[in-house]
């Protein structure tokens, strides 16, 4: 069953992750919380792509994997932003106190 | 190669392996899963729901830690895959159960910090951060014993020299299994404002 | 030396073959044929509960208070039970597990020319766990304060907070139910997409697979796509009930309209998950009987696509009126209306195959084209729920009701119809009665219309839906609506008797019925190149394909068929 590709070198990979959350942990010390949010997410990132790039051999592997696998996150980001603006932005909650509406209501009186 | 199962077990017409295919499938399923969790997540704490503030009284030690372990197990799962392709069962089976032993370390640590949690009232009601917490962390916790489960019993499947296959293929799931705590680590341990 | 190695191979087959006992022939089978009968089975069981819940809540329509025959009488909790579970059944547990695992399981082997499922024994695994979601389904309607009663939707807090729903166990019952089967659904899924992708006869290019596997398979995958945030909302929805955190719960910070969110991510990718293996199995069946080559093949493929895509787009028209930001209300007026161009241009490729060809009205054909029909009718009243304005006030009524059963009906029940006259032959090894297909076909098709044309105008006179007593709203009240509920629940009744027909036609053609040969049909696809019933392993020689699935009427052959197996002739 084995296929022939040449294997990465494993435990430099998992010293370079290592290293990385070392980094990531090392990053709230700095008490600037939007070079955390930069530091926590964007190795988190990096370090997903070398693991899964490595370890679970996606370098090796074929384009539809990584077609498959680049459509969940789009359809995730779809329903993320389709969902983030009624979550997330509460101003509707006050449209009794908006202006516009006001002056449109006052009009029509 | 002796054939087991269905002709059409054995077919490949896309190229990549029947086992490892599905593999993919179950993955992008689980990332829709777990996606959908993180992603209410992130919309309530960005939203600023009063309680996320409490992720700065989650154990930063104890997440890093966690996490170290991981990958650790992560490369004993590959370096049994790699022992496996060479037909080395007996260390194969030795670093599939060094796994076993990093998830059990993991659990134990989880379950340590459960505890502590718990006994300073931080229960899964508190508030919205601790049930999504609890939530995410216990499904998480739930899929690594399942992996566990399944590597075990392939652990005793390969030493009678069946199914090499599979050594490749629950460690894609336990790489996948690290990489969804590779994202909960930061969102829930350093994240915490 | 080539022989040698066919005798070898043979030999591993044979022993692949070996006779099985009952307990592993039917109990626990791994045969894809076998699985796919238990599933069928189980969803027409099923399909016969949910009959009789509509059964009951219309008469209590049509008759509010009185008692109801052959089930007594319906109160208002009772007829939200009925309602709840009435949809859920329909939805999950007969047009899922029939048109896509039963005739999936039955048809991707068969039709793309291999011996089974790749994983046959999670194929098994996915039905047994299905059955016992059914089973939690059932149980629920027994439990202290009954069956849920909030809607398929189970919008919270009222399917969160007991007090307001009143069914404690009930409620947390149906979302475990729910949930077991969406993840029946995902194992059974992948193994099917993996089948599809991997097992191909030798030969099978991504063009030359029948739109029924094709379209079962982009359905499979719409709903792996879709499922997997309602699979987390639905653990959050039964944390929320048997724990007490409130992440749908605005009190505790929680907000509720996310799960309407979660649901309906889902839930409109839902519809075209049912849709597309209905629409693959016409396609199949129309270009058989009217022996013509699908018009546009690859054309009702992309528009699948199409489809499939856009359906992830759409979900929040459920919602307009439900509190949602009004900027994405526009957003999704759009693409809500965007969707039906890829349909209508499947529709029309649909018609343009019947145009010009010898149509042999057949009963699976009657039942292929009813579908084409009723399906428009349901489709273009969408398009007017999809323009938020309109939908202000038709949202929640008998309209919306109305367009999505003269969806659904079709889909599900037509469509299962047809796959079952079909492949029946094929199935059972017998034919069955075509008069009596014929009458039933009637018996169901006009009273089918009866049933819902009515509801599209008392949804526009203002009838709300899930009401169980029209008698308490003086508008409503009145005589004439009442006698078109009374007209509605009376096709109803006449529909339900009629079905004993088909009971009596499928049981008696299973074992009396005329033999049937391999190819009554004289049908191109690889199914029908084997005895009826298929052996256990299907085909005697694996095939190789040679063509595409719809060479019908090719000029210049005596025979207007062109199986795919059969090798090009040497000219
Ligand atoms: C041409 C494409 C379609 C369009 C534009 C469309 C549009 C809509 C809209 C806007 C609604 C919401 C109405 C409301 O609640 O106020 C709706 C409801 C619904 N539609 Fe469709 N639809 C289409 C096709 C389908 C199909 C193919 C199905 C089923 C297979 C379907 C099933 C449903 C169901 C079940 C509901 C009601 C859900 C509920 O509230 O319980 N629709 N449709
Ligand atoms: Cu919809």
């Amino acid at each position: 069953m084995s296929e022939a590709y040449a294997h990465p070198n494993y435990v430099k990979i998992w010293i370079w992750l290592l290293v990385l959350l070392g980094l990531s942990v090392s990053g709230p010390m700095l008490e600037i919380p939007t070079l955390t949010i930069i530091t926590a997410f964007g190795i988190a990132v990096v370090k997903a792509f070398l693991v899964a790039a490595n370890f679970m051999h996606l370098k090796f592997e074929k384009k539809i994997i990584w077609f498959l696998l680049i459509m969940c996150f789009c359809m995730l980001g779809v329903f993320f932003f389709g969902v983030a603006p009624d979550i997330m932005m509460t101003e509707g909650d006050q449209w009794i106190d908006c202006i516009a509406d006001k002056s449109c209501v006052e009009q029509r009186l | 190669m002796s054939m087991h199962g269905p002709v059409a077990t054995h077919r490949s017409a896309t190229g990549v392996p029947t086992g490892r295919l599905a593999v993919w499938w179950l993955m992008a399923s689980e990332i829709f899963i777990f996606g959908g969790l993180v992603a209410c997540f992130i919309l309530f704490k960005l939203n600023g729901t009063p309680g996320f503030e409490d992720a700065s009284l989650t154990s930063l030690t104890a997440g890093a830690v966690n996490t170290f372990v991981l990958l650790t197990s992560s490369l004993s799962v590959v370096m049994a895959h790699a022992a496996i392709e060479k037909g080395d069962r007996d260390k194969s089976f030795l670093y599939i159960w060094y796994t076993i032993g990093g998830g059990f370390v993991f659990l134990g640590i989880k379950a340590y910090e459960y505890t502590g949690k718990i006994i300073h009232g931080h229960v899964i009601t508190e508030n919205l951060f601790w049930s999504f917490y609890y939530t995410m962390t216990g499904l998480h916790a739930l899929h690594v014993i399942g992996g566990m489960v399944i590597m075990a019993l392939i652990s005793f499947d390969i030493r009678k020299g069946h199914n090499y296959q599979r050594v490749e293929l629950i460690g894609i799931y336990w790489h996948f299994v690290d990489l969804i705590w590779i994202f909960l680590f930061p969102l829930l341990y350093i994240a915490n404002f | 030396m080539s022989q040698a190695t066919a005798a070898i191979q043979t030999d591993t087959h044979a022993e692949h073959h070996e006779e099985l006992n009952f307990l592993h022939k039917y109990i626990l089978p791994v045969d894809h044929k076998v699985i796919a009968m238990q599933y069928i089975f189980t969803g027409l069981i099923m399909a016969i509960i949910g009959g009789y819940f509509a059964y009951a809540f219309r008469m209590q329509l049509a008759f509010p208070g009185e008692l109801v025959p052959f089930y007594g009488l319906v109160g208002p909790g009772e007829y939200n039970m009925l309602v709840t579970n009435h949809g859920t059944i329909m939805i999950f547990w007969v047009a899922m597990p029939v048109l896509i695992a039963g005739f999936g399981n039955f048809l991707i082997p068969l039709m793309i020319g291999c011996d089974d499922m790749v994983f046959p024994r999670l194929n098994r695994l996915s039905y047994q766990i299905f059955l016992v979601s059914a089973l939690v389904l059932i149980a629920s309607f027994f439990v202290t304060g009954g069956g849920f009663g909030g809607a398929w939707t189970a919008y919270p807090p009222l399917s969160s907070v007991a007090e307001y729903s009143l069914t404690d166990w009930g409620a947390s019952l149906w979302i475990l139910a729910v949930a077991l089967e969406f993840v029946s659904f995902l194992l059974g899924g992948i193994n099917f997409v993996t089948t599809a992708m991997n097992a191909r006869a030798p030969g099978m290019k991504m063009w030359d697979i029948p739109i029924a596997v094709w379209f079962i398979v982009i359905a499979v995958i719409l709903f792996m796509a879709s499922v997997g945030p309602l699979i987390a909302g639905s653990v959050m929805l039964f944390m929320d009930q048997r724990i007490g955190t409130s992440f749908f719960l605005p009190s505790g910070g929680g907000d509720p309209l996310l799960w309407q969110h979660l649901f309906w991510f889902f839930g409109h990718p839902e519809v075209y998950v049912v849709l597309l293996p209905t629409l693959g199995i016409v396609a199949d069946i129309i270009t058989v009987f009217s022996r013509k080559k699908l018009f546009g093949y690859k054309t009702v493929i992309y528009t699948a696509f199409a489809t499939g895509g856009l359906s992830f787009v759409v979900w929040a028209h459920h919602q307009f009126i439900a509190g949602i930001d009004p900027r994405m209300a526009n957003v999704f007026v759009v693409t809500t209306v965007l969707i039906s161009i890829p349909l209508a241009e499947m529709m029309f490729s649909y018609i343009a195959t019947l145009y010009g060809g010898s149509i042999e009205l057949k009963t699976p054909m009657l039942w292929a084209l009813s579908f084409i029909a009723a399906f428009l009718i349901g489709g273009v009243t969408g398009i007017y729920l999809g323009a938020s304005a309109v939908d202000v006030y038709l949202h929640d009524s008998y309209f919306v009701l109305a367009h999505f059963h003269y969806t659904f009906f079709p889909i599900t029940i037509i469509g299962m119809f047809a796959a079952l006259t079909f492949w029946f032959p094929k199935m059972f090894g017998r034919m069955m009665n075509e008069t009596l297909g014929k009458i039933h076909f009637w018996g169901t098709f006009i009273p089918f219309n009866c049933i819902f044309l009515p509801l599209f105008f008392l949804g526009l006179a203002g009838q709300h839906r899930r009401i169980y007593n029209y008698n308490h709203f003086p508008d409503l009240a009145t005589q004439e609506l009442q006698n078109i509920r009374i007209f509605a629940t009376v096709s109803l009744v006449v529909m339900l008797c009629f079905q004993l027909v088909f009971v009596y036609n499928f049981f008696v053609s299973m074992f009396k019925g005329e033999k049937a040969p391999e190819n009554p049909w004289n049908a191109n696809t690889l199914e029908w190149s084997i005895p009826s019933p298929p052996p256990h392993g299907n085909f005697k020689t694996l095939p190789t394909v040679y063509r595409g699935p719809y060479e019908y009427s090719v000029p210049g052959r005596e025979m207007d068929y062109w199986p795919q197996h059969v090798p090009p002739e040497e000219s």
